[in-house]
């Protein structure tokens, strides 16, 4: 689904991102670790197509389509999601006009036609559940006063609407109570299926508890420096990332 | 006078200065005014004094209005006939209102329509209220209006030709709103109107005005409209200005409006269209326990240039203003916004609150925009704020990562942006026709 070779990037004059390789397929969970300032967020921002990043090398290859040439809009109408490790607050604009917007844009650029008033408060309601988010929340304006977990479940709720093939969660568990952090990996789970794929960009395990990756990544420096399964995640909680660091010192 | 203009190091300034001022008080000395007679001799002394603002007045120092005037009229010719035959396209169809309308600065009957009692509201033609309502005319007019400190507002009262009478009665709400409709037909040749408006509500009544200037045809017009609105005791006035017209239309508004004791006042200004308007709007709060909310919204493009200054001036203690003004310029516009707050001594336990917001769209449009608080009272509670700024990029990527195109973005974000300001408006009627006149300019398309 995914495929990244040697992706370099830098916002300013600052090299961030120093060769990624990365391939992720249909059906499969990644997550992305590293200490503060590995790179994981711009990794994030750069497949979402965050225009403070310049790409200065490699190439990203998503469902056969050239990522890096894509718009914004564009990767997400190609089923690109990211969830916002900051959701921006919007006044004036109320979740459910937003979605309705964003989702009818989509349907329109995959030539379907756009959903009617009826026919999305359905979907709207089904996936409210998901989430266990009130309507009331959404038909106020776009994270305007939300608290950070009401925030974090807006974006699983907007991800569960839009039904991305990849979703990029980034530090979606930052700020989360235990509560809210289950409610929002319950909802992620159960958006999980055979044919769509999530990145879970994460500082600590404790997310990876709910949402249980096939793979994890180590990015330090802006590469990624070791690969395992979920047991790598443990071996991280418990020792730290020195080791990490150490190993790539002597290399 | 001209011994004074010596000192100015601009020749040619001097020479626009003495011809527009000239012409003006030539024009004066010709016309004959059946009423008002003492007024009108004060207000030319006056401007004779002053003359017209040049690009020195601090006043009006982002508003080169002085050389657009020069270009563009003939400052002898008043009363431009007429051959308007319906007003209906300048209607608003969807209010169920009183309907006033003014044709080149003259009292219509003919396109006039008043339909609540006129045991609730009267409304007629200024000069003949100086016959049929002497005594309320001889109170109030000409009490309030700054003109003896603003040129455009001394050329107004020295001028005018005819306007509105608008009196509603002590305890009286009236149900339907005032629709005052100014059509300036320019089809022929330019117009000038000087236009007049005095209001009077009386103790504890209730009425809701909306003002609309329009032009037809292409030759120049300049709309010099001067108001005064005296609410007094529990009275309860809102008003609302809409400016969208496309002609080639110069405005000047002069707004005085007086507040006593426990009245109440929404004012909300919506300038779209113009080549060049100057709104001045004056809010006397002259009495205790009153709230007054006083806000605007100017989307602009092309040349037109947008200027409001705004006045409020607490004279007695424990009242509440709050003012709220956006903008967003795209093009070549220019917006100028400048907000007085006075607090007088003895106006203690004043809370008075002011914010001007901009959006600049455009590289080449501008915005020059100052507060100005003079606190002479120190128990107080007031603020201001003004921001200009580009839309939030943040925002943007935000909504465009979640499939949304850039001109949509750009189209919500700015409609949210601008219509926070009609939260006050009362009637949902007005509100939607407001609603869809913004939607429009912001081609907002989701």
């Amino acid at each position: 689904m995914l495929t990244i070779k040697n992706l370099q990037a830098k916002v300013g004059d600052k090299q961030i991102l120093n060769g990624i390789d990365l391939k992720v397929n249909a059906g499969e969970v990644h997550a992305i670790m590293g200490p503060n300032g590995s790179g994981k967020s711009t990794l994030a921002s750069v497949l979402s197509g965050r225009e403070d990043y310049e790409v200065t090398g490699g190439e990203v290859e998503f469902l056969g389509k050239n990522l890096l040439e894509l718009a914004p809009e564009d990767r997400a109408r190609e089923g690109i999601f990211m969830a916002f490790q900051y959701p921006v607050e919007i006044p004036g604009v109320s979740t459910i006009n937003f979605m309705k917007t964003a989702l009818n844009q989509i349907r329109e650029y995959r030539g379907l036609q756009a959903l009617d008033a009826v026919s999305f408060l359905q979907l709207m309601k089904e996936r409210m559940k998901l989430v266990e988010i009130d309507q009331s929340l959404l038909n106020r304006s776009l994270n305007e006063g939300f608290s950070g977990g009401e925030k974090k479940r807006n974006e699983i709720f907007q991800m569960a609407m839009l039904e991305p093939k990849l979703a990029i969660l980034d530090e979606t568990d930052s700020g989360l109570d235990i509560d809210a952090l289950r409610i929002v990996a319950n909802g992620v789970n159960k958006l999980k299926n055979k044919n769509n794929a999530t990145i879970v960009v994460t500082h600590y395990q404790r997310l990876l508890d709910h949402i249980v990756p096939d793979y994890v990544h180590v990015l330090y420096k802006g590469k990624i420096v070791k690969s395992g399964g979920k047991e790598l995640a443990l071996e991280l909680e418990s020792k730290g990332y020195d080791w990490i660091k150490n190993e790539v010192a002597v290399a | 006078m001209i011994g004074l203009k010596m000192k100015w190091p601009l020749p040619d300034m001097t020479t626009i200065t003495k011809n527009i001022k000239s012409e003006i008080i030539e024009s004066y000395q010709q016309h004959s005014f059946d009423v008002a007679e003492e007024s009108r001799s004060k207000a030319i002394t006056f401007f004779e004094k002053t003359g017209m603002p040049g690009n020195k007045h601090e006043e009006y120092r982002f508003t080169p209005i002085n050389k657009k005037l020069e270009q563009n009229f003939n400052w002898n010719k008043l009363n431009t006939p007429s051959t308007l035959s319906s007003a209906d396209p300048y209607m608003i169809h969807e209010l169920d209102a009183n309907v006033v309308v003014l044709v080149n600065g003259a009292y219509s009957k003919l396109h006039s329509k008043i339909i609540s009692l006129e045991s609730e509201l009267s409304v007629c033609s200024l000069k003949d209220a100086f016959q049929s309502k002497k005594s309320v005319v001889e109170t109030y007019f000409n009490k309030i209006s700054n003109s003896e400190s603003d040129a455009f507002a001394a050329l107004n009262t020295a001028l005018w030709q005819d306007g509105v009478f608008i009196h509603v009665p002590e305890n009286t709400n009236v149900e339907k709103p005032v629709l005052i409709l100014h059509i300036n037909d320019a089809n022929s040749e330019q117009v000038i109107s000087h236009t007049r408006l005095l209001g009077v509500l009386e103790k504890g009544s209730q009425l809701s005005v909306v003002e609309k200037s329009d032009s037809s045809g292409t030759q120049p017009v300049f709309h010099n409209f001067s108001e005064e609105w005296v609410i007094t005791e529990k009275a309860h006035l809102e008003y609302c200005k809409i400016q969208n017209d496309s002609g080639n239309n110069y405005q000047i508004t002069n707004t005085v409006i007086q507040q006593h004791d426990h009245s109440m006042l929404n004012t909300f200004i919506l300038t779209l269209d113009g080549q060049l308007i100057r709104n001045n709007l004056n809010i006397i709060i002259d009495g205790e326990n009153c709230e007054s909310h006083f806000y605007g919204l100017y989307l602009l493009n092309g040349t037109s240039l947008v200027d409001n200054h705004t006045v409020v001036d607490h004279r007695k203690p424990n009242s509440f203003s709050n003012e709220m003004y956006k903008g967003i310029m795209d093009g070549n516009s220019k917006g100028v916004f400048n907000g007085k707050i006075f607090v007088r001594p003895h106006a203690q336990k004043t809370n008075a609150f002011q914010s001007n917001r901009n959006i600049l769209v455009s590289d080449t449009s501008s915005i020059n925009t100052k507060p100005q608080l003079e606190i002479w009272a120190d128990d107080v509670k007031c603020s201001h704020g003004c921001t200009s700024g580009q839309l939030d990029e943040e925002a943007m990527f935000y909504l465009r990562s979640r499939g949304i195109g850039e001109a949509t973005a750009k189209a919500m974000l700015l409609y949210a942006f601008a219509s926070e300001v009609l939260a006050p408006i009362q009637n949902e009627k007005l509100k939607t026709y407001l609603d869809q006149l913004i939607a429009e300019r912001l081609d907002k398309n989701f």
